[in-house]
């Protein structure tokens, strides 16, 4: 059916001809999450083993929606740049009841950021730019077809069995990052159970590829008059490519829906007789909003759609998985360069498991909206969009999805206290808030490209009085990197003499109120961040 | 603020009646919604997270006794 992609097939490489091999970190799972976590790792010089089951990126259009963090964070890895040429870009939604519209947001009202609030874009294309970066680096060992079979978990590490068309090998593995999705072959065989919901609905996703008028915005309808009683999204994509999504209800029969004649029949509904499309990929989905209890054992880590799953409403299932890997992999590499002890690694639970119950959370109140549990449930979302007509006070209570955002790692215990006092601004644990910079030589730029890219730690500050052993200071000043606008300066909340420190993986550790940022207070919140006893 | 639970409602029975004209003759699914809507007409004329979230717990322990 596709007619604007066709996969690549990657060379399945042989065995070892010794049927036992050794690997310091083993990734579990090609897709979105093990692919970024590869690259992540070879940016900061970690070679790893990457097994996936099969030859290919992601068939069919999947998780199109990428959230402006997620976009961030491929900025830090190289390939934001493609992001924005090749996607489509959006910052509104709209929200229509039966034939009328009931809310409209705007996620991006602000200007000084180098990422729109989401670009969309199909899974296939982020997944082969990953692959092309992860060769490129040279230290990752792509394995195609390497399937893995079992796992034997040990405290230094874990023994991996692998099966391919040659043979099997048993693969010794330090480190283990189990991004090997919803249907994890290492979750089961660790036997840890998920915990959470399962909704009883159906949905039908058609891409379709047609030229249509519609704008660059996503727009939902609940019970529209093309498809009475249920809800429909759509979404624009690269290609002339649009997604479609309509909820079919519980008793909907899977392999049914996905007959083309009667997908064309739904889709000719709602875009009426007069315009030419042909369908590109058809899936019927239900889903689970659910998660581990522990992300982290021993030597073993869980990523993505392999710890935690969400409704798609919302973005936040392969957005959640890529700040995984963001997170987890400046930890490993700093372990693994023995400049933070073991300890370091136990905060990714402490910051991801937050994040995953936040997007948790939101998927859910999304999906009880959509997908009424009972009665009284249906009357509310009824009430709701009969309010919304009128009534303003009524339209925030319209969820048909609460759009993916960066969690605030809140309690982070990789966090310091403020230095002084700070009534504004972005606290510790915070993701790093991007502003348009211009360089010395007169370069336009962004500040978050000045973050992270060295791997390090950086300090950012406006005096050179304010500087600590092994971290880069970027100093924000007129006759260094000037903050022209004053949009850095207002978004952090710095006043003259301020320092914030971050993390590599741009979150903000500590800041410091002017004469706070002594040598002794920075290096004490660097040890904190670094898992080590401040 | 804090949720009221005194009498507060100038003319209790013309409250009554007002609310019991706006049920008759609506069959049952209408009528939920209509008191669906009225609450949160009233929710938000409260406006108050805390005295919502005490009301709501109010509503369900008053189903408790006996």
């Amino acid at each position: 059916m596709p007619s604007t992609y066709v996969n690549p097939r990657y060379a399945a490489p042989p065995p070892p001809a010794s049927g036992r091999e050794e690997a310091a970190v083993v990734i579990a799972g090609g897709g979105l999450v093990g692919l970024t976590a590869a690259l992540d790792l070879a940016r900061r010089g970690v070679r790893s083993v990457l097994l996936y089951e099969d030859d290919t990126v992601s068939h069919g259009s999947r998780a199109i929606c990428f959230a402006k963090r997620t976009l961030e964070i491929y900025g830090r890895l190289g390939l934001g740049a493609k992001f924005l040429a090749k996607g489509v870009t959006w910052n509104t939604g709209r929200v229509y009841h039966q034939d009328r519209e009931a809310y409209a947001f705007d996620l991006l009202p602000e200007e000084g950021h180098a990422y729109p609030a989401f670009v969309n874009l199909q899974q296939y294309y982020a997944e082969e730019w990953l692959v092309e970066a992860c060769a490129a680096t040279g230290l990752v060992d792509l394995r195609w077809k390497h399937r893995i079979t079992g796992v034997a978990p040990r405290a230094d590490g874990a023994t991996l069995t692998v099966e391919t068309a040659q043979g099997r090998y048993a693969l010794d593995a330090q480190w283990v990052l189990a991004a090997d999705g919803a249907r994890s072959t290492i979750r089961e065989a660790m036997a840890l159970p998920f915990l959470g919901q399962v909704f009883r609905d159906r949905f039908l996703i058609a891409d379709v590829v047609m030229h249509a008028p519609f704008p660059a915005e996503r727009r939902f309808w609940f019970d529209p008059p093309f498809h009475p009683g249920q809800s429909v999204l759509l979404h624009k994509q690269p290609d002339d490519v649009w997604r479609i999504d309509f909820q079919l209800g519980w008793d909907a029969d899977p392999e049914a829906e996905k007959d083309p004649a009667r997908v064309e029949a739904r889709v000719r509904q709602m875009l009426g007789p007069d315009m030419p499309f042909s369908l590109e990929w058809v899936s019927v989905y239900t889903f689970r909003c659910r998660r581990i209890e522990t992300f982290r054992h021993g030597r073993v880590f869980f990523l993505g759609d392999s710890a935690h799953q969400v409704s798609p409403f919302g973005a936040r299932g392969g957005n959640g998985g890529v700040q995984d890997a963001d997170n987890l992999c400046w930890k490993l590499a700093a372990v693994l360069e023995g400049r933070a002890p073991d300890a370091l690694l136990d905060s990714y639970d402490a910051e991801r498991i937050p994040a995953a119950d936040e997007n948790i959370m939101n998927s859910t109140r999304s999906t009880d909206f959509i997908t009424p549990k009972n009665d009284a449930a249906r009357a509310y979302r009824d009430a709701v969009m009969d309010l919304s007509a009128s009534y303003a006070f009524a339209r925030p209570l319209v969820n048909s999805g609460r759009l993916s955002r960066p969690a605030l790692l809140r309690d982070s215990p990789l966090s310091s206290p403020d230095a002084g006092a700070w009534d504004g601004g972005l606290p510790a644990g915070a993701p790093a808030a991007d502003a348009p910079v211009i360089d010395a030589a007169g370069r336009a730029g962004w500040l978050l490209e000045r973050i992270g890219a060295d791997g390090g730690f950086t300090l950012l500050a406006d005096t050179a009085q304010v500087e600590a052993p092994g971290i880069a200071t970027l100093r924000l000043a007129p006759d260094a990197l000037q903050d022209h606008s004053g949009l850095a300066a207002a978004r952090y909340g710095m006043r003259p003499g301020d320092a914030v420190l971050l993390r590599p993986d741009q979150h903000i550790a500590a800041r410091f109120r002017a004469g706070t940022a002594t040598q002794a207070a920075i290096a004490a919140a660097h040890r904190r961040a670094l898992g080590l006893a401040a | 603020m804090t949720l009221h639970t005194a009498p507060r409602i100038p003319d209790p029975d013309a409250f009554y009646e007002a609310l019991m004209e706006a049920h008759r003759a609506l069959p049952a699914e209408e009528s939920r919604r209509l008191d669906a809507r009225l609450v949160l007409l009233l929710a938000n004329q409260i406006g108050d997270q805390a005295v919502l979230m005490a009301a709501i717990a109010a509503a369900r322990a008053a189903a408790d006794r006996p």
